[in-house]
């Protein structure tokens, strides 16, 4: 295996936009937000920028396509901007382009940013993507949480799990961002919901309440990388690092070849996998402080403390009950609301995820500061269960 | 011997309570509660005239039918879904017939699909052809609160004609052609235009019908009064008996048209009565079938000691005892475009189909062809250049696998509220397929609970969308609950 990422780069600053359903603001007005405090936080002129990476996807509303949105937006000095797009994952892409510049020393210093403007397609929920010509002839006319639901049928049934609790279980994952969600004052909702609230909700997708689907929202957010010496010799103290960047992509097996039983995530565990062993950690559940995972629905954030190797395959469901990933638990998971309550604008969730586990790594993270954290994971997905990218991100104190 | 070699029929699932109908309509037409009883076959959103010719044609070749044989096929309908574009080569497609097959859309009249079950009897005692298929079906689609409503039925009908050993050989054949016109449907019209009943009764029936069946029973050499079953669909009561009583029929002859339990199916209803009369045929009887239309059609059979060979798993019998009462009348109307409802923002999207992609993907498309690695025998869908065994990406090892008639079982599933459907909540899951292989797809002829892990399906040929913009449809191929079958299959491989 390659000598990885872990140590050679740092985050110089990080900047993210207040999320929501923000009729106030187009997509340049995100990326401006997003941008100025980054640079703020990183103390830099926009000439020290050698290279920019930029994600958003979807081509029909926000920013069209192209690395020029970008630059026009922030009036970049006629650097590389690199647009990129993996479904929702785009932000962890942006991130590892910019950290793979500065670790080849082809930038001392680079920006990745990620936007997403939802909230111009004019009905709630995500607008169908493009799929090319082939797809759309085959393929179910499903939605995200359609898709995402698949899932929890599975899961069950391997588990031997009643529908009654693990309609429970999946409640307690969104009650449990919820409550988080009121100490994030950049979060899209903000408000306590009850488990009954989140069990007696509309169905969307069975068996999918409104509560087990995250956030419409707009935003951006931003992270501004150089190496620790880089970082050093700007003034910084106390570096967050990056310590593994991890991308595992779908090849078919899950969809075409029967194997996979459809109640986990094949690349997560694969990505898991390879990125502890570039950070160098041996006993995730004991070892990782806390994180921010791809709660796009309930189920998958459910499943997805399994497929991370933190709580035990067909267990994950009884430690989300226990509480073991709450705010005063075992490894807090969306302390700063997830994509459930913080919002999912799809190109920037990523850089979002990352900002959380920055601000607690800094000691910046106001109320919902957890104790002394040292690794921060994030989990970025994009795509559906059978077909997808799946990001494990970890960044910690320097030297941890 | 040339003759009816196999046969089989459709009818869609659902059934409208004519009585709903009736009622929703009384205040407007209290005429109609008159015809408030029984039920008519009723066509899903996803089903149309070809969806249906498909899954008859299906039932009379069977599931263990490599079809190779077939070289000729007739498809008739009046309701077919593209006015120029061979629809038989979208059937030939669904049934993976061979390329060289010839093929021939026959329309024009209610008595069209006679009509091309006489070619076709005609081509295999030429010797022009030896294995022809015919298949018929209709979609038929009349105005809210009309007689028609009620009267009608969707269904289709398939027969294999042969020159061996039939189960049922082909005696006599009669025709009469006249432009009697007792309704029509103009080039760009939605619905029919219809002319007085009596007219058409005494006129019309009574007068061009009995030459054409006289014409018949003369070519095949058998009296009236040999006949066993007479088979003659109109919506008019007691027409057959009429016509039987003109002719010397025996009354006992006179075979039930179906009308309490599935309505007529227009040019196909002769064709699925001619089906039903073989499911209660025996060997030695005599069929006289015949349908009006601009004149008439008729055929003459007598059913053979090998009829059993011809016998479809389900036929018309399986299918009419296949059913779900539906007494939403106003889902009758959505579903044939009688309503202009609120699809909301998500039915906007665009469904543009890009023909070049179709044409290089036809056989996975409306085939339901995917590939089997000769060198590991892994299964797939679809067929790729590289292998997608995980251990084993073999290159240009595929070989063409059919999946159609494949079992199947539910691996995961939702049922999606949220997505543009139809028929909400749109279902859809992973398929994994006995034998190997799966497919994400859509599962139809459902509705909430009746889906779960496990759950035994079957494909059928159906719309996957269709695009109004510009007057295309998809088709493409669903899973629906086989109701007959009992357990799971075994999952055959592992990861």
């Amino acid at each position: 295996m390659a000598a990885g990422i872990r140590d050679k780069v740092a985050i110089l600053g990080m900047g993210c936009s207040k999320f929501g359903e923000r009729w106030d603001a187009g997509p340049d007005d995100l990326m401006v937000e997003a941008y100025l405090e980054a640079m703020q936080d990183a103390g830099i002129e926009p000439t020290q920028l050698d290279a920019a990476w930029f994600s958003t996807h979807i081509d029909e509303v926000g920013t069209g396509k192209g690395g020029t949105p970008m630059s026009l937006a922030l009036r970049l000095p006629n650097i590389a901007v690199t647009r990129v797009e993996n479904f929702c994952a785009g932000g962890s892409e942006a991130f590892r382009g910019a950290v793979y510049a500065v670790a080849s020393g082809a930038a001392d210093i680079a920006i990745a940013l990620g936007v997403e403007k939802l909230k111009d397609t004019g009905y709630g929920g995500l607008p169908t993507g493009n799929a090319g010509t082939l797809i759309p002839q085959v393929s179910p006319n499903g939605s995200a949480p359609g898709n995402f639901a698949q899932l929890a049928s599975a899961y069950r049934t391997k588990h031997g799990v009643s529908k009654d609790d693990l309609k429970r279980a999946i409640a307690h994952v969104s009650v449990k961002s919820h409550a988080n969600g009121v100490k994030s004052p950049k979060a899209h909702l903000r408000k306590a919901v009850t488990e009954e609230q989140v069990m007696n909700a509309p169905m969307i997708a069975d068996p999918l309440g409104l509560f087990d689907c995250c956030g419409v929202s707009d935003g951006a957010a931003a992270a501004i990388v150089c190496t620790p010496e880089i970082a050093r010799s700007l003034g910084k103290k106390n570096l967050t690092t990056v310590k593994a960047l991890q991308l595992a992509v779908s090849n078919g097996s899950e969809a075409q070849y029967n194997g996979w039983d459809g109640s986990y995530f094949h690349t997560a565990r694969i990505a898991a996998g390879k990125a502890y062993r570039e950070a160098g950690i041996e006993r995730p559940r004991e070892q990782i402080s806390m994180m921010e995972v791809h709660d796009c629905f309930s189920i998958t954030e459910l499943v997805t403390m399994e497929d991370l190797f933190i709580s035990p395959e067909g267990q994950g469901w009884k430690d989300v009950m226990n509480g073991f990933y709450d705010a005063d638990g075992g490894v807090p998971c969306q302390i700063d609301g997830g994509l459930k309550c913080f919002g999912h604008p799809i190109g920037a969730s990523g850089l979002r995820m990352l900002y959380e586990m920055y601000l607690q790594l800094q000691g910046r993270a106001g109320e919902r500061q957890l104790s002394n954290p040292v690794f921060g994971m994030t989990h970025n997905l994009g795509g559906s269960p059978s077909t997808n990218v799946c990001s494990v991100a970890i960044v910690g104190q320097e030297g941890a | 011997m040339v003759g009816i070699a196999a046969w089989g029929a459709y009818a869609p699932r659902l059934r409208l309570s004519r009585k709903a109908a009736a009622t929703a309509n009384a205040w407007v037409a209290p005429n109609l509660m008159g015809k408030g009883k029984g039920e008519r076959a009723m066509a899903n959103w996803d089903e149309d005239a070809l969806t249906m010719a498909v899954e008859a044609a299906r039932d009379a070749l069977g599931p263990g039918d490599d079809r190779g044989h077939v070289d000729s096929l007739w498809f008739a309908s009046t309701t077919a879904p593209f006015t120029d574009r061979l629809n038989a080569g979208i059937v030939s497609s669904a049934l993976t017939l061979e390329k060289t097959i010839s093929a021939a859309d026959v329309t024009g009249s209610q008595r069209c699909g006679l009509t091309a079950l006489a070619q076709a009897l005609t081509a295999v005692k030429a010797g022009a052809s030896k294995s022809a298929l015919i298949v018929g079906g209709e979609h038929r689609r009349a105005r809210a609160a009309s007689a028609q409503e009620l009267d009608w039925g969707d269904g289709a009908a398939a027969f294999l004609v042969s020159g061996d050993r039939p189960a049922a050989a082909f005696l006599g054949h009669g025709a009469i052609t006249d432009d009697f016109v007792d309704h029509f449907r103009g080039a760009d019209a939605e619905f029919d235009y219809q002319w007085e009943e009596r007219w058409i009764r005494d006129e019309g029936i009574v007068k061009l019908v009995p030459p054409a069946i006289t014409a018949a029973l003369a070519q095949a050499g058998v009296e009236a009064g040999a006949v066993s079953h007479f088979c003659f669909p109109s919506t008019f009561p007691g027409m057959a008996a009429i016509l039987a009583k003109r002719l010397g029929i025996p009354d006992a002859a006179v075979c039930d048209n179906l009308a309490a339990v599935m309505g007529e199916a227009g040019s196909s209803h002769a064709l699925i009565m001619l089906a039903h009369a073989l499911e209660q045929a025996k060997a030695g009887d005599v069929i006289l079938v015949a349908q009006f239309g601009q004149g008439a059609e008729a055929l003459v059979f007598r059913v053979t000691a090998d009829l059993a060979a011809g016998r479809p798993a389900r036929g018309v019998t399986g299918s009419l005892a296949d059913r779900k009462e539906e007494t939403n009348y106003l889902k009758f109307l959505f579903f044939n475009g009688l309503v202009d409802w609120d699809k909301g923002m998500r039915a906007e999207k665009d469904n543009k189909t890009a023909l070049t992609t179709l044409y290089r993907n036809e056989a996975m498309i409306l085939g339901l062809v995917g590939g089997r690695c000769t060198e590991t025998g892994v299964v797939q869908f679809p067929r790729t250049r590289i292998s997608v065994a995980p251990n084993n990406p073999a290159v240009d090892t595929q070989e063409p696998y059919k999946f159609a008639e494949k079992k199947a079982a539910i691996l995961t599933y939702s049922a999606d509220y949220l997505t543009f459907s139809m028929a909400p909540p749109n279902h859809y899951g992973m398929v994994e397929f006995e034998g190997g292989g799966r497919i994400f797809m859509d599962i139809t002829d459902v509705e909430p609970g009746d889906v779960d892990t496990g759950l035994p399906v079957r494909m059928v040929f159906r719309l996957k969308e269709v695009d109004e913009k510009r007057g295309f449809r998809r088709y493409f191929w669903k899973a629906v609950p086989d109701r007959t079958a009992q357990a799971k299959p075994a999952a055959v491989a592992a990861e």
